[in-house]
This record gives structure tokens, C-alpha cells and sequence, in this order.
């Protein structure tokens, strides 16, 4: 039986057709959710897309956060379902507090897209278990507010708890604190990270194929978690 | 549709079309819902248009009254016709309407005379679907695709208020390929700029790459390629073009056909305010002087977010098959909509101006119909479907409102009238096809400029030119640290590349190619190239260059070129010898499309790009689209690292001459400027073209790459530096001795490629091109163990070196203080080994920051250029070091 993989739709999204094919290629069967939808359709994990949810206006993914969709994901995270938020998902999660911290405008005020390596700092999450940690992966980044900010005790408390899921290697793109790329909440289950694993799932398309592991270590996850 | 709830008459006079009235304070008065009650008790201010609303009958009555037409920019004898088309003087609201359609901008007065060749020595096609005159060309790709694609220009406003300018340049064709039936998949921007080092050009550039970003990245839409030139021509008129490509199913093809009387028309997007008035058609028709700073109000202010759902919007609408016609509203605004949209039909309208949502509910009738507020569609629905698409709309978040009808053709078959009411006063009752089609046109006088002759006797190639290897070495070093030649990233990682997730291949390869089908592979491929040297010393065939060059860059890719879209952006019409270049750069144009046996399908003209008498290089941007059957048969532009340290041989193909006029070289180191530019043979670039696609069918191909600015030189160093491989090359022998290897190096001549062949195809490759009769250099062979690139007995550079004088240019001139922080940082850089590397992580160059134009720029940068910031350095996570204010790590600066 396929696992069915939410990919939620806000006003402004951009990569979720992205992140679908994304989890298509991963083995998984897509399922799109729209955002003034509040019902999950049985999804068992969900991606909150890139883009630029509501136009950025106010602040980014401050609008998204209060989406119809967004309580029932808020809620189904915490009884332990698999998010990720990319880019702008990682934003809307910050914003929504299911993750610590806030990402800001990128310290060099231009949007910048480049090919990243990221260090799989934790590979025990719900989107990382395929990785090793201290693996070494090139991912896209692209982003105007990716510079990831939060006050000095959640920035220890992250180290410390092993929830730094990816830090920037070979230069850090955004000015991010402590160069990270991508964190995680105590449970493992909901993670955000600001470059774009959908984007190197293909080799005609992409940077590499480092990108399919996020999705396929998701699947492996829920293989493993009896629904 | 002609009757609604508030028939208040607004007795309060308006202002001068075209000049903002004083803005009034009260601008946040709510809109209680589409149809606004607009009661407004506040008095105008006076001036000499204090009459009330301009009626008809009101202008029937008062055929004395003086109208500003001159100041609308309408001559004495169009505002006559006006008047003779009417059979009374033109309401103050049908004045504006004329002045804006009757424009250069608009109408194509001084252009239409010539721009018909197109038409008339057009090849024959059976893929165009729709051509010029529609929103775009349209051009069927296979059974069930076709791609609709245009490049447009906003030169003007992107001086004036660069971010906004540019930003709404690709708002505004992107809504002219959404009008198509397109989504749209790419953009490309062909950017021109003063003198790289002058300061304004610091601000005009920064503003509108922001621009192109901040707009195109938030439609989601891919930047797969642009050029970025600068020349001081420019200066005070930079070129902004925008190009957008989309893709339809061929039975989803849209027209803005206003067909159907009873059909409702509808006003979809954002709200109509008073930015943009007599914003692109004034602007863009008059040459600026220095009260340019002030018409910054008139510029338009473009909102990303409403257009992305504009184009869900609309993509749901045709899916639905819910409208009948479709229009965007672009320059001249409502005008422009309401006028093409009933002239294409035959049939009249009725539109009560009242129901257009107002940002601004004060506006007058006048302002309403020549505002340029962006992000806004016209449809034309059939009454049963109007609830559906009002839904649609609200599922999008999209206000639609409807605003009118469709009413008949008269019944002698005389086409219909378009009537616009405000609060039942009827302001407008024109033929719409009056301000379409009947617009004036000029044959313009023409003469070739005075100074050409001189010009051309002024050779390139009298110039002294390097002879000895090591000014050799220092004229490559130089030349890729230019600014036309140097590496473009600061500009283009600015962009978003990978959304949609179909970009094959973008900026700096020689095209961008986008896969349209995922199910076959089936791609095309898009290259946007011109030359304003070239055209200045000879538009005819500089023109023929860049048609040359656009094709080049999309054979190159393994594509079939089949296609062709131009900008054409010159000075003032009214100069004579401007409107020769002009003339002689379309017949050129129209010429080497029929020579090549490709239609072009549509395009744009820019006229006025001239501060004072000093008009800019006449310069025709032409953009050629190409097809690619499967697009992992694409072949890139970088050499390829292979694995076991295999060889690539390299070939040069096509001939090589000593021509330098025009040329990048004689620019850079001599601020020359003079001379016939290359050859071009057009029938010759077919069969390399052809050559090229059946070499890469078979596989003969693991890189090739355009020969043209900076000529073998620049070509060779691109390729090596693409993906960081090493190349050995001798130079062959009748070019040896004297400054033989100098113009083997630099020479501009067209109908060039180098291209790389893997060991054991060079023989089946060199038959297939004896066989084409496409001539052909053995000159060198890829070295993926070495890492520099070598002219055998003449010089060798390191790739580092290389890498650092060709990405330290722009850094250095746009960076800001982010580049100065960086030269002080050490740190370490990581360059990714992985095979899959497109395209490696480049060390940033900028700890070498000396001035590249010295004939040793670099060497004396040091070891492993990096420019890797970190002000707490976090090697051990959770150090303690960082203090209590931790702040931000300082990104890396490229």
C-alpha cells in the first residue's frame, strides 16, 4: 500500500507541484490539500510547500499560519504526524510555533539561489533517517528571509537535544545562525528546513539526487510507525 | 448590465488627463463591495477643465471648447481626424482614450509601415497557431502542445523608477502569455545599462534586478536566461525587456475576440487605481528631459501576489472552458482592453464605468480608463457561466466584477459602438475600431546618419593588437574580467531557477531549456541575444548578427530553432537617421528569418530610448525559441569531467577571419568603435545548425558552446570554468606568428561553435561535418587532471586564476560593503565532488579584490580565493564563544 503524502496549497505557493513529483518519484502517492480546507484526507505525512504564502505580506508565513488546514496540521503534529516545511513551510512552522525561532531576511538583503551543501546533522528524524549524520548533500537554496534567528538559550537547547537537523557547509548563503539549515522539534517529527530537497530529486532537473532522501526517509518512517 | 444601484452624478470637475490630479487625502475611503456607491461631497480643485464630467451630449454642444490635445501628445491633424471620426470634438474621457491608443507606444504609427515585413516575407508555417497582432505567437510543438512566447520592453520606467519598472515590465508579459491560454513556465531578461563603473548605473541596476526578482521569483516563475550588457549609450536609457514563455494545450488556445452580444464583460484582479496614468504611453513617447525625476508618480506598482493568483485564476477559467474572450490589461489600461477586444469581435459594448473597482473611489471616468494599475484581466463570459467564473475568481481570492455587455454589430454590418456610462451619463460612444486600427501612420523620413560612412572607415582591425604570449596571457585576463564578459552570477543568483521544476538548463548556459512534457521529455529550448555595436556601425546586418546568434545559441543546445520574437529598442522616430536604423534593422530582421525559414511571431517596439540628441546604439534583442524532442538529449555549453581522466577532443567549427570591428576586444582595451562588423551567412549557420542537431541525436557531443562576444577566448575559458575542467589547446597553424593567435583567440567572426567529442566519435563526427561542408579545427582536447587552461606555446592560466578575474567584476561593483567585508575573511570552502554537480560551488573570488584591468590583475590575490564570512565561527556547535547578543552569521559574498 502506497503511503499517501499531503501537499498543502496555499494562496502564493510555488513549489508544490515540485514537492509533489517529489513525492511521487519518492515512491509515494501525492495528495494535495488546500488551505482553506481543514480535513487531511487519511494523509499520513504532509509538506508545506515553498513559495510565498499570501504574498509574504505582513510577514512571511504570518498569514498561512492561521489557514484552516494549518489548525488541523497543528494538531495532528502533535499526536506525532510527519511535517516538513520547506523554504516558506519552514516559516509557516516557525510562525505556527511548531518550531522554535524565526527566519529573517537574508543578512546580504538579496535573494539568492545557488547549489548549497548542507551536513545532515541529524538523521533521526522523520525526514532524515535515510541520511547518515555527518553526510554531505547538495540541495538548492533559494530565498529573500531564509536567516534563521533565535535567541542564544534555543540555539543551545537545539544543539543540545540534537534537533539541528542541517547546517550549512562550503559557505552559509543567508547569514543563518550557527549556520543552520534546517532544525527539528523534540518528537522528530516535524521538521523545517529552508533549501529545497524537491528540487534534486531529478538528474536532468536538479543538482544531484540528494534531495529524494528527505522523502523517502518519511516513508521509511512510516513503515516503521504502526498507523 | 447597464443599469446599477447609484446613478449619482459627480458634479465636481476632474483634472487634466494624463497629469494626476492633486491627490486628495481621502483615499482609504472602504469600497463597500464591487459596485461602488462613490458619493464624493469633497470639492476638486479648480483648473481650466472645472466643466463637471465631460457627456457627450455635453461635447456635443460645446464643439469650441479648447482641449489639451497637444499637451496629450496628439498632433493638429490627429486631433482633426478625431474630431471628423466623432462628427463633434472628443469628450475629455474619448480625448484621453485617443491620446493614450493613438501613441507611439499604442498604436505603432511610425513602426507599422515597416514592421509589416514580417508578415509579408514570413516563411510558410504550418505551426503558428496565432501570430503577430494577437497577445503573442503561439506555435504548435507536438500533437497536443504548443508554446506561446514574447520578449517586451520597459525601458522607461525602469530608468525612472527602476524596481517598480522592472517588476511590472515582467508583470506585463507574463499577462500577455496568460492571455493566450498559456501557464506560463519561464522568464528571461535582456538587461542593458550605462557604463558599469558610472554611479547611476549602481542604482538602476540593483533596482532592477531586484525588480525582475522580486516579481518573477514570487510568481514562481524560472529566470532560465537574460543578457546583461553595459555600454555608455545607455546611460540614461537602459534597457529593461522581459520575456515570458508558456505553455498550452493546443484546444486551449484563447482569443480576445469580444464575441457574442449579451455577453458579459468582466474585470478581473486588482483594483484600478491611479498609478500608471499616461505611465507607459506618455512616458514611453516622449524622449526624456530632466523632468523625468517627476513622473516617478506615473510609474506602476506592481503586486506579484495578485498575479499569481490571476493566473491560477484564469488557468482555471479556460480549463472550465468558461470564457469566451480574454484580454490583458496592459499599457492603456481599460482602453486598450475594452477598444481590441470589441475591434477584434466587430461588436460593440456597454460598460458602466462606475463598477470597476476603485482603489482610489475619487478617480474620474477619464483616469478609470487610462490607468495602467497591473495585475488585472478583461473577460468576456456568457451570461449562463458568469456565476461560474465569479466563483472561480473567489476560490482564488480574486475580485471580478461585472462591468458590462457586448452589444451588436449595427445592423447594416457596420461594426458596433463602444458606449461607456458614468452614472448613466454616456462619457464615451466611439467606434472602437477607430482607436485600434484607424490610428494614424507616419512613413517617416529617413536618412542614412551622416556620420556612418566615417564611422565604417574607422576599422577594428588597424588597432594595435597583442603579439607576444604574455600580453596574450594578460589580454585573456582582462578581457573575461570585463564587464560584458564576466561572470553574471551576482546578477542571476538572484533568481529563481529550479520552480516548477523543469528547468534543463538556465543562465550562464547559451540557452535555457525548459521540459514542457514530462510524460515524453519534449522540451524547448530559448536564447535572447543582440548587439548594439554591431547595429550601430551597420543595422541591417548587425540585426542579422543577433538573429545569427539567438539561433546559434539554441542549435547549440541540440535544439531545432523554429521561432522568433524581437524587442526592437531605438531612439526618436522623428530623427531621420534613427528611423533609418530602425528600418533597415526590421528589413534585416525580416530577411534573415526568411533566409533561416522561421516565422517571427511576434514583438515589441521601444522608440524614444534617447536623452537629449544622443539616441542609444539601435538595438534589436532577438529572441529564437527551439525545439528538443527529448530533452536528455540536450547538449550543455561546459566542458565534462569525465571519469578516468578520458579526453574530450575539441573542435572548432566554421571559419575563422580577422575581424575585430565592433568587437568586445576593441571596446575593452581600446574604446574603439568603428568598422564593418563580421559576416554573416545565414545559410551557413542552417547547416551548423543542423550539423549540430544530428551530431547530438547520435551522441557524437558532450559540450558546445556559441563562439560569439570575446570570440574562442571567452568561449573556451566559459567552458573550462562551467564545471571547473581543465583544457589543452594549440593553436592551429596558418594561424601562427605575429598576432596570428591573437585573432584566433578574439576574432567576433559568426557561425562558430566549439564543441567537445568524446575519444572514438571524431572520425564519424568529421565525416558528418565534410558531409554537411561545415569546416572544422582539431585545436585542442579537455585535461580533467590538469587545472589550468593551456594555448600550447603561447600561455597557460590556472582555472583559479581564471575564476577569479572572470566572478570578482560584478561582486566588486554592485557587492556593496558585503564585498569589501569578505576580502578580510578566511575561511574555508567546500566544492562538492560529487559527479551529479551541474554546476560546482564557485570559491568566491572576492579576497582577490584588485582592480582586473591591469595587464597581471590576479596573481597576486595568494592561495585558494574564499570569501567565506563567519563572525562567530561555529566549528564546535554550542560554543560558548558567541556571547550574549549572538547575531547572525555574515552570509558568504559572491
Amino acid at each position: 500500500m502506497t503511503a499517501r503524502v499531503g501537499v498543502v496549497t496555499f494562496p502564493g505557493s510555488l513549489d508544490d507541484g515540485d514537492a509533489a513529483r517529489a513525492v511521487r518519484i519518492a515512491g509515494a502517492e501525492p495528495v494535495r490539500l488546500w488551505h482553506g480546507d481543514p480535513e487531511l484526507y487519511g494523509v499520513e505525512a504532509v509538506v508545506l510547500p515553498g513559495g510565498f504564502s499570501y504574498g509574504d505580506y505582513l510577514r512571511c508565513g504570518a498569514i498561512a499560519r492561521f489557514a484552516p488546514v494549518m489548525e488541523t496540521i497543528v494538531d495532528a503534529a502533535g499526536g506525532g504526524l510527519p511535517v516538513l516545511g520547506i523554504c516558506n513551510g519552514f516559516q509557516i512552522l516557525c510562525e505556527a510555533h511548531l518550531l522554535p525561532g524565526a527566519l529573517t531576511r537574508n543578512q546580504h538583503l538579496h535573494f539568492r539561489n545557488r547549489d548549497q551543501m548542507l551536513r545532515i546533522e541529524s538523521a533521526g528524524t522523520a525526514w532524515t533517517n535515510a541520511f547518515q549524520a555527518g553526510q554531505q548533500v547538495l540541495i538548492p537554496v533559494k530565498n529573500g528571509e531564509g536567516c534563521y534567528v533565535a535567541d542564544r538559550a534555543t540555539l543551545d537547547e537545539l544543539e543540545g537535544e540534537g534537533r539541528v537537523v542541517a547546517r550549512y557547509v562550503g559557505g552559509n548563503p543567508n547569514g543563518s545562525m550557527r549556520d543552520i539549515a534546517a532544525i527539528t522539534n523534540p518528537a522528530g517529527n516535524v521538521v523545517g528546513i529552508m533549501p529545497h530537497p524537491e528540487h534534486a530529486v531529478e538528474a536532468l532537473t536538479g543538482p544531484s539526487l540528494d534531495g529524494l532522501g528527505f522523502f523517502t526517509s518519511v516513508l521509511k518512517h512510516l513503515v516503521g510507525t504502526p498507523a | 448590465m447597464t443599469t446599477h444601484p447609484d446613478p449619482a452624478v459627480r458634479e465636481t470637475p476632474g483634472a487634466l488627463p494624463g497629469v494626476p490630479a492633486e491627490p486628495r487625502a481621502a483615499t482609504v475611503v472602504p469600497q463597500a463591495g464591487p459596485v461602488d456607491g462613490g458619493r464624493h461631497a469633497e470639492p476638486a480643485p479648480a483648473d481650466e477643465w472645472a466643466h463637471g464630467v465631460d457627456t457627450v451630449p455635453r461635447a456635443g454642444g460645446t464643439p469650441e471648447e479648447l482641449q489639451p490635445y497637444a499637451e496629450l501628445g496628439l498632433r493638429d491633424d490627429e486631433y482633426d481626424r478625431i474630431r471628423h471620426i466623432l462628427g463633434r470634438r472628443p469628450t475629455q474621457a474619448e480625448l484621453a482614450m485617443y491620446s493614450i491608443m493613438w501613441s507611439e507606444h499604442c498604436s505603432y504609427k511610425s513602426s507599422k509601415v515597416h514592421l509589416r515585413q514580417f508578415g509579408e516575407k514570413a516563411p510558410p508555417s504550418d505551426r503558428l497557431l496565432a501570430g503577430i497582432g494577437e497577445n503573442a505567437g503561439v506555435v504548435q510543438v507536438s500533437d497536443e502542445l504548443a508554446v506561446t512566447f514574447k520578449v517586451e520592453s520597459h525601458n522607461h520606467p525602469s530608468f525612472v523608477e527602476p524596481y517598480q519598472g522592472a517588476a511590472t515590465g515582467v508583470g506585463g508579459i507574463v499577462r500577455d502569455i496568460l492571455a493566450m491560454g498559456a501557464r506560463p513556465v519561464a522568464v528571461m531578461d535582456p538587461l542593458r545599462f550605462g557604463a558599469a563603473d558610472h554611479p547611476d548605473t549602481a542604482r538602476v541596476l540593483t533596482g532592477v534586478v531586484a525588480g525582475v526578482a522580486g516579481y518573477g521569483n514570487c510568481l514562481g516563475l524560472p529566470n532560465i536566461g537574460g543578457e546583461l550588457v553595459f555600454d555608455p549609450c545607455y546611460q540614461g536609457n537602459p534597457l529593461l525587456n522581459a520575456l515570458c514563455l508558456g505553455v498550452l494545450p493546443v484546444d486551449r488556445l484563447q482569443n480576445k475576440a469580444a464575441a457574442g452580444p449579451g455577453n458579459v464583460v468582466v474585470l478581473m484582479g486588482a483594483k484600478t487605481g491611479r498609478d500608471g496614468i499616461g505611465g507607459v504611453s506618455v512616458l514611453a513617447s516622449a524622449t526624456f528631459d530632466d523632468s523625468s525625476e517627476q513622473r516617478r508618480p506615473s510609474v506602476q506598482v506592481g503586486d506579484p501576489f495578485t498575479e499569481k493568483l490571476l493566473i491560477e485564476a484564469c488557468l482555471e477559467l479556460y480549463d472550465g472552458q468558461l470564457v469566451v474572450g480574454i484580454q490583458d490589461l496592459g499599457g492603456a489600461g481599460l482602453t486598450c482592453a475594452l477598444t481590441e477586444t470589441a475591434a477584434a469581435a466587430g461588436t460593440g459594448m456597454r460598460v458602466s464605468l462606475e463598477r470597476v473597482p476603485l482603489r482610489e473611489p475619487s478617480m474620474d471616468p477619464h483616469e478609470i480608463l487610462a490607468s495602467e494599475s497591473q495585475e488585472r484581466m478583461l473577460l468576456v463570459v456568457a451570461p449562463d457561466k458568469l456565476d461560474a467564473v465569479l466563483k472561480t475568481a473567489e476560490k482564488w481570492g480574486v475580485l471580478a466584477t461585472a462591468i458590462g455587455e457586448v452589444t451588436a454589430p449595427a445592423p447594416d454590418g457596420q461594426p458596433g459602438r463602444l458606449v461607456i456610462t458614468w452614472r448613466d451619463h454616456v462619457v464615451v460612444d466611439v467606434p472602437p475600431g477607430s482607436l485600434v486600427d484607424d490610428g494614424p501612420v507616419y512613413a517617416r523620413p529617413m536618412r542614412e546618419p551622416a556620420d556612418l560612412i566615417l564611422l565604417q572607415a574607422d576599422r577594428a582591425e588597424t588597432l594595435p593588437r597583442p603579439v607576444d604570449p604574455e600580453a596574450l596571457r594578460a589580454t585573456v585576463l582582462r578581457m573575461i574580467s570585463s564587464p560584458n564578459l564576466c561572470d553574471k552570477t551576482w546578477v542571476t543568483e538572484q533568481y529563481d531557477r529550479y520552480v516548477l521544476g523543469n528547468t534543463v538548463l538556465a543562465q550562464p548556459e547559451d540557452s535555457g531549456v525548459i521540459r514542457i512534457d514530462e510524460r515524453t521529455g519534449l522540451g524547448v529550448a530559448l536564447s535572447v541575444d543582440g548587439n548594439g555595436r554591431y547595429a550601430r556601425l551597420d543595422p541591417y546586418h548587425g540585426t542579422k548578427l543577433a538573429l545569427a546568434e539567438a539561433y546559434r545559441n539554441v542549435a547549440v543546445t541540440g535544439a531545432k530553432p523554429i521561432a522568433v520574437t524581437n524587442c526592437l529598442n531605438f531612439g526618436s522616430p522623428e530623427d531621420p537617421g534613427v528611423m533609418w536604423q530602425f528600418a533597415e534593422a526590421v528589413r534585416g530582421l525580416a530577411d534573415g528569418c526568411a533566409e533561416l525559414g522561421i516565422p517571427v511571431t511576434g514583438g515589441n517596439v521601444s522608440f524614444y530610448n534617447q536623452t537629449g540628441a544622443a539616441a542609444i546604439h539601435p538595438t534589436p534583442v532577438v529572441g529564437v525559441l527551439g525545439v528538443l524532442d527529448n530533452v536528455e538529449d540536450r547538449v550543455p555549453m561546459g566542458f565534462v569531467p569525465r571519469s578516468g581522466g578520458d579526453h574530450d577532443q575539441l573542435f572548432l567549427l566554421g571559419e575563422t577571419h580577422t575581424e575585430l570591428s565592433g568587437s568586445e576586444w576593441a571596446w575593452v582595451t581600446h574604446e574603439h568603435l568603428g568598422g564593418v562588423p563580421p559576416q554573416v551567412d545565414l545559410a551557413r549557420e542552417r547547416v551548423l545548425a543542423d550539423l549540430i542537431a544530428e551530431a547530438a541525436r547520435v551522441g557524437h557531443l558532450t559540450s558546445a558552446h556559441d563562439l560569439s562576444d570575446g570570440g574562442l577566448a571567452q568561449s573556451l575559458v566559459e567552458s573550462c570554468l562551467r564545471r571547473g575542467v581543465a583544457a589543452r589547446i594549440a593553436v592551429p597553424e596558418r594561424f601562427a606568428g605575429g598576432s596570428m593567435p591573437f585573432v584566433f583567440l578574439f576574432s567576433e567572426s559568426a557561425g562558430r561553435v566549439l564543441v567537445s567529442v568524446p575519444r572514438g566519435h571524431e572520425k564519424a563526427f568529421t565525416a558528418l561535418c565534410a558531409e554537411r561542408g561545415v569546416s572544422w579545427d582539431l585545436i585542442g582536447v579537455t585535461d580533467p587532471a590538469g587545472d589550468a587552461l593551456e594555448v600550447h606555446g603561447q600561455f597557460q592560466i590556472g582555472l583559479d586564476e581564471l575564476r577569479t578575474a572572470w566572478s570578482s567584476t560584478l561582486p566588486q561593483l554592485f557587492g556593496g560593503p558585503e564585498a569589501t567585508q569578505a576580502v578580510q575573511a578566511p575561511a574555508a570552502v567546500t566544492t562538492p565532488s560529487a559527479a551529479a554537480v551541474k554546476e560546482p560551488v564557485v570559491p568566491a573570488t572576492e579576497a582577490a579584490a584588485v582592480t582586473p584591468t591591469d595587464a597581471e590583475p590576479i596573481v597576486a590575490a595568494g592561495p585558494a580565493p574564499t570569501a567565506e564570512v563567519e563572525q562567530a565561527p561555529p566549528a564546535e556547535p554550542a560554543g560558548p564563544d558567541a556571547g550574549d547578543t549572538e547575531r547572525p552569521a555574515a552570509p558568504d559574498k559572491r
